[in-house]
This record gives structure tokens, sequence and C-alpha cells, in this order.
């Protein structure tokens, strides 16, 4: 920019060095502000809250661990709504990460219309939010919902989906499989990582396409899926927009989810107290779900460079 | 696996011919390859596709033509009246349009400035406290929002923002965790030589930031305006919480209100509605595909 070629440039005073600093500390102050207002603060917050039988009308007091104490052995529905999330997390996760690695593996070729189809599995991954939660309410629906129509096409009576105690939390598992395009994306970018080398040399070695996939693509991709993996668990278990729009919860308890929970112990019974017991439980959930999985990935998943 | 057969000498080379089961053959096996790979992947697709096509039928159906069954694909008449009576005859979707897209274009610009300020001090600035202070935006990340939501109902219900965007507008001026994050990691690959030239030509961080960084960084940026744009739009649980007064509601919540009063019986506005809130989400993902998915490989597998 100017003339001045001088290396080092001490102004008002403070060196090179300084100046860098102080230019570090302003460029985050945005986000170090926020972060102690909106994030950190509220996290404190919502530690002692917990801690307290406040509902937002009385004044609180200081309750110590009663409120874990009632939600872990007094609180039915607490536990109904962790097996629920349970159960909604691991079909999700599952038909999710398998679902889209068999796309992303069958797309990963150089075929005519693979970039179409693509697209066309990816689009309702981008397609989110109350529309498609409404979307779907049309195509469960029992009498002349398209869901119900196709499986008469093979044959199978269709059950009455969100109206039924037994097939509504598995209808939010089919929905949330339509949405595996994300993470398809994410494998597809993984596989083709993966250096043409090893397939030529697995193929010189006579590897059957069987030893290839679980032999090479497995481990190169497993950071990748591994990735994928701990993302869709730990979002699996937020489910709420959903369960609003498309069931409340019902019917009766089917569907009651545990951050549906937190909404209606926060925001309709008014109890923040209790409801900040429950969202720290959560956060220890997934805390410890996704520290299970970094510990379990050590045995499957492999990085090619120890030092990254 | 090999078939131990007596093997034929060919005439011309003088090996050993081949004769490969069909299976085996290279140009059939890559035609039974492909038929594979399609009967597999194209039904799928066409699944996928199918949800999103019966919207749009069910959007232009005649009421009298939506409760058939079997279900017929092609509305008889083409009622493209659904659209602006849905859209305008029960509740004020306009009003909510236009508060979704302040809200939005407020938000991603916010999030714009604040997450390329704080990406490019943790891509670039050497200082103390950095690794810490980097180690705190990846445990955000991975915190559970519901943590932080009932607190920040709090604070804003305390200062008086209930019933305003304040709650929905103020905290995305102050970075997003996530974007800081996808963003650094697009800085770090960006030459170092580039801003160092330009360091010792005098030129302060906001310029190197500016000039250099920024105009390198469009995929990235772009991932940002996309991201944030289906986020905020999609936002349902901060409006429904905060936002009373009907004429300061949102689309996501305006919606579901829709759905509550009307739904029911009208399932032909209710999808008009429905792919008309939705039609913005995937124009964005049309016109920025390139550069989103881009932006999305970088972050997956850097990350």
């Amino acid at each position: 920019m100017s003339a001045t070629t001088a290396p080092t440039r001490p102004r008002k005073g403070f060196s090179l060095r300084q100046r860098e600093e102080i230019d570090f500390y302003l460029f985050i102050g945005l986000w170090l502000i926020g972060f102690i207002l909106f994030t950190g603060g509220p996290i404190l917050a919502s530690l002692a809250f917990s801690f307290t039988n406040w509902t937002g009308l009385t004044t609180q007091e200081w309750v110590g661990l009663e409120n874990y104490r009632q939600l872990l052995f007094d609180d039915k529905l607490f536990w109904i709504a962790t097996r629920n999330t349970f159960f909604y997390s691991l079909g999700s996760v599952i038909l999710g990460t398998l679902g889209a690695l068999f796309v992303a593996i069958l797309l990963n070729q150089k075929l005519p219309g693979t970039t179409l189809m693509r697209v066309l599995y990816y689009i309702p991954s981008i397609a989110s939010g109350v529309a498609v939660s409404i979307l779907w309410i049309w195509l469960f629906n029992p009498q002349v919902g398209l869901v119900n129509y196709l499986l008469s096409l093979v044959g199978i009576p269709g059950p009455p989906w969100l109206a039924s105690q037994q097939w509504a939390l598995p209808a939010l598992i089919i929905k949330s499989t339509w949405a595996i395009g994300a993470n398809m994306i994410i494998l597809l970018a993984g596989l083709q990582a993966v250096p043409t080398s090893l397939y030529e040399a697995a193929k010189i070695d006579g590897a059957h396409p069987w030893d290839e996939f679980f032999n090479v693509t497995i481990p190169m991709i497993s950071p990748v899926l591994f990735y994928v993996l701990v993302i869709s668990t730990i979002a699996s278990f937020q489910i709420l927009t959903d369960v609003l729009v498309m069931t409340q919860g019902g019917p009766g308890t089917a569907t009651l989810v545990y951050v549906y929970y937190i909404y209606q112990n926060a925001f309709q019974y008014l109890k923040m107290g209790y409801a900040s017991a429950l969202a720290w439980i959560l956060f220890a959930i997934i805390l410890a779900l996704t520290l299970l999985q970094l510990w379990g990935s050590k045995k499957w998943v492999y990085y090619e460079d120890p030092g990254t | 696996m090999d078939q131990v057969t007596s093997q034929p000498i060919s005439p011309i080379t003088g090996r050993i011919a081949r004769t490969t089961p069909w299976h085996q053959r290279r140009r059939t096996r890559r035609i039974a390859h492909a038929a594979l790979v399609y009967v597999l992947v194209v039904p799928g697709a066409v699944l996928f596709t199918i949800p999103l096509l019966w919207m749009l039928s069910t959007a232009l159906k005649d009421p009298k033509q939506i409760f058939v069954f079997p279900p017929q694909w092609i509305p008889n008449p083409v009622m493209w009246s659904n659209f602006p009576r849905g859209w305008n005859d029960f509740l004020p979707f306009n009003t909510f349009l236009i508060n979704s897209l302040i809200i939005t274009t407020s938000n991603i610009i916010g999030n714009l400035i604040s997450c390329s300020l704080a990406a490019f001090a943790f891509a670039r600035l050497r200082a103390r406290g950095k690794n810490f202070l980097f180690m705190l935006v990846l445990g955000t990340m991975l915190l559970p929002q519901e943590v932080t939501v009932i607190p920040q109902y709090v604070l804003f219900t305390r200062l008086g923002w209930n019933d305003s965007w304040l709650p929905l507008m103020v905290p995305p001026w102050f970075g997003w965790p996530f974007f800081i994050f996808l963003l650094r990691q697009f800085f770090m690959g960006i030459p170092r030589e580039l801003d160092e030239a330009a360091r010792l030509d005098g030129a302060s961080s906001w310029r190197i930031l500016w000039n250099v960084i920024l105009p390198l960084s469009k995929p990235a940026l772009a991932t940002v305006v996309i991201f944030g744009f289906i986020g905020n739009w999609n936002n349902f649980l901060y409006p429904l919480i905060y936002i009373r007064s009907m004429d300061k509601q949102v689309l996501a919540v305006a919606l579901n209100m829709f759905r509550g009063a009307y739904g029911n019986a009208n399932y032909q506005y209710m999808m008009a509605v429905s792919l008309l809130v939705l039609l913005p989400v995937l124009l964005v993902f049309f016109f920025g595909q390139r550069l989103f998915v881009r932006g999305i490989a970088l972050t997956g597998i850097k990350g």
C-alpha cells in the first residue's frame, strides 16, 4: 500500500507483537461479549436455576438437589421422554447414517445421471422447518395420505401413523431419514478423498469388492463416518420442531421427547428451575454419548497421519 | 476363486486365452454394474422426490379432489388461486413475510461481520489466551441450545425484550460458534504469504482482512449466508417463545398457527402456503449450490 518498507513499524509506542495482540482482542471482542452475555453467563445462571424451585411467578428458593432427585426418582414422564428420545435417536442415527453411506457409495461413480441423483437426494435435507413438518402430516394422513397409498400398492395396510401410540415415533424416524442428503454429501466428499491408488493396489492383490469395501473404503472414510455419527446423534437428541408441529408429544406420551418435555416445563408450566435441571441432564447425556463414541472410535476409526 | 479348466491357447498371441465367465468380462460387467447401481438408486431418488411433488400437486387441487383415494396426481382443475387465497384470506402472510425478511437479512449481515472478525483473529493473529478462547468456541458448538434457552429467556424478559424482535436480532451480531469455526478453517487454508506481504507494506489487520482474506473467501462466506438464511428463516423456537403480537410474528410460527386454526379442512391452502414459505430456501440453495457444497465439504472434512 504505502512506500514504507520498514519491517517493523511501532505505532503509538506499541511493538508489532503487542499491536497484534490488541487487534486479536478487538477482533474477537464482539464474540467475547456475546459469549459472556448470551452463553457463558446463561450457562452459569442455568446451573444455579437448576438448584431452585423457581417457577417464574413465585420467588425462588434454593432446594439443592431436589429437582434432580425428583426427576430421577419421582418423575415417570422424565423416563418416558428419555426412553422415547433414545429410541428416536437410535432409529434415526442408524437409518440416517447407513442410508446416507449406502447412497453415497452408489453415487460415488462416474455414471451418467449421478449428479442429478445427488441433487434429488440432497434437496429434502435443505427443505426443512415447519413447512416440511406440515407436509409430513399430510403424507402420513391415515386415510388418504401418500405413505399409506404407497404401502397399499405393495399390499401392506398402513397404520394410522401420527394418530397411533405405536407408530407415531417410528413415523418421526421415517421423516428424519428423508433428510439424509446432508450426511450423504459429507460422506461423498470423504469417499472422493480416498486415493484411487489404494483401490488399484487392492485389485492387483486380487481383492474381492467386498474386501475392498471393508478393508479400504471403510477405514479410509472412518473419520468422516465418525463425524457424521457424532453430529447426527447430537442433532437427534434435540428433535423439537417436528414434535411441536406434528404431534405435540402425543398421542398420549408416544412422542414425548426430551427437549419437548423441557419446553413444556419451562414455557407452559413455567417451572424454570425444574426445566433447567432437565436441560443439564440432557447436556450430561449428550456429553456422555459423545465421549462414548470418541472412546469407541479408537477401535474403528483410522487416522492416516497420527500427528494431526 | 479361479476355475481350473483346460485353457485354450490363442492362435494369434500364443497366450492363454481367457474364457472368463460372463460376469467377469469387462464390458458386460460394466453394464451390469451400472444397471445394478441404477436399480438401487433410482427408486430411492423417486421416493425422495415424491413428497415435494405431492406438496405441489395438493397445493393446486380443488378441495373435492383432495380426499380421493387412490390419490390423483394431476390436479383437475388446476387451482392457481389456492396460492393467493391461502396467503391472503386467512392470516396476513405478507406482514409475516416482511418480518421474516427483515430479521433474516439483519441476522445474516450481523453474522458475517462478527464471525469474520473473530475467525480472522483465530486464524491469523497471535495472542496470549488464544487457544483457550478457541476451545470455548468449540465447546459452545457442542452445547445444546436448551441449556441456554431458559436463562436467556429470563434475561431478555428482565430487559423487557419480550414480544419484540430484539431476542431474535441481537445475539447474531455477537457471532455464532459454528460460523466462526467454519470461516476460521477456510481462512487457515489461505496462504499466509499473502497477508504477510501486505503486513510488511504496513497494512493493518483490518486492511488485510478486508482486502486480502475476504475477497478470497467467497465460498465460505456464501456458505455462511446460505446456512444463515436457512437457519433464521426456519427458526421456530425463538419466535414461538418471544413473540406474541400478530403484527410482529414471523413466517415459521405463523405457518404453524395457520395449521392449528384452519389446517384440517384446508389441505390445499396449507400446502400452498407451506410451499411458498419453503420456496426461498430452495431458491437460495439452487443459486448458491456450487459454493455451498464446497463449503460443506470443507468443514466436514477439515473439521
